[in-house]
């Protein structure tokens, strides 16, 4: 293990892995990346893997968008395939609210270019999801180019093209703690030693609460348990992933064949909890029979858990902090880190290479939460 | 061993794509499974675990004994949804 680097990365998710890539290619190849265990171990691999720009927000649907263009082109850059496919989404509303937000939520959408439309419920089998019950469904939206990946392929692919760049990457080696010299961050002390660096940043998920208490930062990041399922592989029959926020669903099938989803229990209580548990499974089984009937017959073969890092206005948390300079935070995601972590990496190695980021980031600065400049997200799962 | 022998059956990996992840960097089973898929299928690794830790054992030079096996995930085994939604189904079939 090197002794000193240019930048440290805690959190070997897509998040890190994407951002020691995109700093590596920019010229700042001196970066370690640290896990307390293996690539994807926590959140990334855990997760849907569903790529969506249909967002509520214009800085967020910006944000999905341009990321979508970084997806686009992804498997050639880093020269592997990763599963990567636009199937879709679609987006179903049962209530007059989700009604209203639909509507509100296209008329931006399609301001921004992105190629969203409503679907009648009777649109809804022909033209995106064959065999999908409709019963209850007051309207739906559908963007084509929304769509998916392997969330494990995607992660390793990152982290295999940053190693090529020179960067390293040193596994099952859990943080002690971080190092802050006269308020400005010196590097980072680990199981195998210190490590000193001018800048570490903090991108370990949920796990980020306590990487950051050990350098006096407080974060607002609660982390809750997600739970999800994998069925046996299907002769492909759905292309888009289908979600609703008030019936309370996602599920997607994967390029394998397999029916991946899950749901948000919001009876559940925070903690690090990544048990599975039985209600989940009895009832995501419920929900997607309600759904899509012809899933019946159909085998689960394995369900799971993971932790959603969840800030109160359920977007993340990234740049500097008041507290201690050098240190850098790219956590709190609340759910969707993976499909935006092309740009967000992007944009934090930019930022970290002392450039202007080409795309407003400083409105996800922790900063927000104490100055009250918070905007709300609506579409979130 | 020959290459082409398959150790994961359920997803058709063969021992050569094994050997080929561990010289890649992957050593552990949770890693090989993630990136290869071994053991996510119909039994869950109950075929492959076992030989994908002796071979990581032996193409590391560590006792077979120290190579952790993949979390164990519920449901036991693959059931079907219509049954785990716990609803009297008769006529919906």
């Amino acid at each position: 293990m090197k002794r000193t680097a240019d930048c440290i990365i805690v959190g070997g998710g897509v998040i890190g892995c994407s951002l020691a890539y995109y700093l590596a290619k920019r010229g700042m190849t001196n970066c370690v990346v640290f896990d307390s265990s293996y690539l994807s171990s926590g959140a990334t691999g855990r997760c849907g893997g569903g790529i969506r720009q249909q967002w509520s927000t214009e800085p967020n649907a910006r944000l999905a968008i341009e990321s979508m263009a970084l997806w686009e082109g992804l498997e050639e850059e880093l020269d592997r395939d990763i599963e990567f496919l636009q199937g879709g989404y679609l987006v179903l509303g049962y209530t007059d609210d989700d009604v209203r937000q639909f509507e509100a939520n296209v008329e931006l959408q399609r301001s921004l270019g992105l190629d969203v439309e409503v679907l009648t419920p009777s649109e809804i089998p022909s033209r995106a999801a064959p065999g999908l019950d409709t019963r209850g469904v007051r309207l739906a939206t559908y963007c084509p180019s929304d769509g998916s990946a392997n969330p494990f392929l995607t992660t390793q692919a990152y982290a295999d093209a940053a190693r090529r760049l020179g960067v390293e990457f040193e596994l099952f080696t859990p943080i002690g703690r971080v190092l802050v010299n006269n308020g400005r961050v010196a590097g980072v002390e680990t199981g195998r030693g210190t490590i000193s660096a001018p800048i570490v940043v903090n991108a370990a998920g949920s796990h980020s609460l306590m990487i950051a208490r050990t350098a006096g930062v407080e974060l607002p990041i609660t982390p809750w348990r997600r739970e999800i399922l994998v069925t046996e592989p299907l002769e492909r029959f759905l292309d888009p992933m289908v979600i609703s926020f008030s019936f309370g669903i996602y599920f997607r099938q994967t390029r394998h064949g397999a029916v991946i989803g899950g749901f948000a229990d919001p009876q559940e209580p925070p903690g690090f909890d990544q048990t599975s548990s039985l209600d989940f499974l009895t009832t995501m089984c419920r929900k997607l029979t309600r759904l899509m009937p012809r899933l019946r017959t159909v085998k689960v073969v394995r369900q799971w858990a993971g932790l959603y890092d969840v800030t109160p206005d359920a977007q993340p948390i990234l740049g500097h902090v008041p507290e201690v300079e050098g240190f850098i935070q790219a956590s709190g995601f609340s759910g969707h880190g993976f499909m935006i972590a092309p740009k967000v990496s992007s944009l934090l190695a930019q930022l970290i290479s002392g450039e202007e980021p080409d795309l407003d980031i400083d409105r996800l600065n922790v900063r927000r939460f104490s100055d009250g400049s918070t905007a709300g997200e609506r579409s979130v799962v | 061993m020959k290459d082409d022998v398959v150790i994961c059956r359920c997803e058709d990996v063969t021992y050569g794509q094994i050997i080929e992840a561990i010289r890649s960097g992957l050593t552990t089973t949770e890693e090989i499974k993630r990136v290869l898929r071994c053991g996510m299928g119909p039994c869950q690794g109950r075929t492959c675990s076992r030989l994908i830790a002796r071979i990581i054992a032996e193409e590391c030079g560590r006792p077979a004994s120290e190579i952790a096996h993949p979390a164990v995930r519920p449901p036991a085994r693959p059931m079907e949804i219509g049954i785990l939604t716990g609803e009297d189904d008769e006529e919906n079939r």
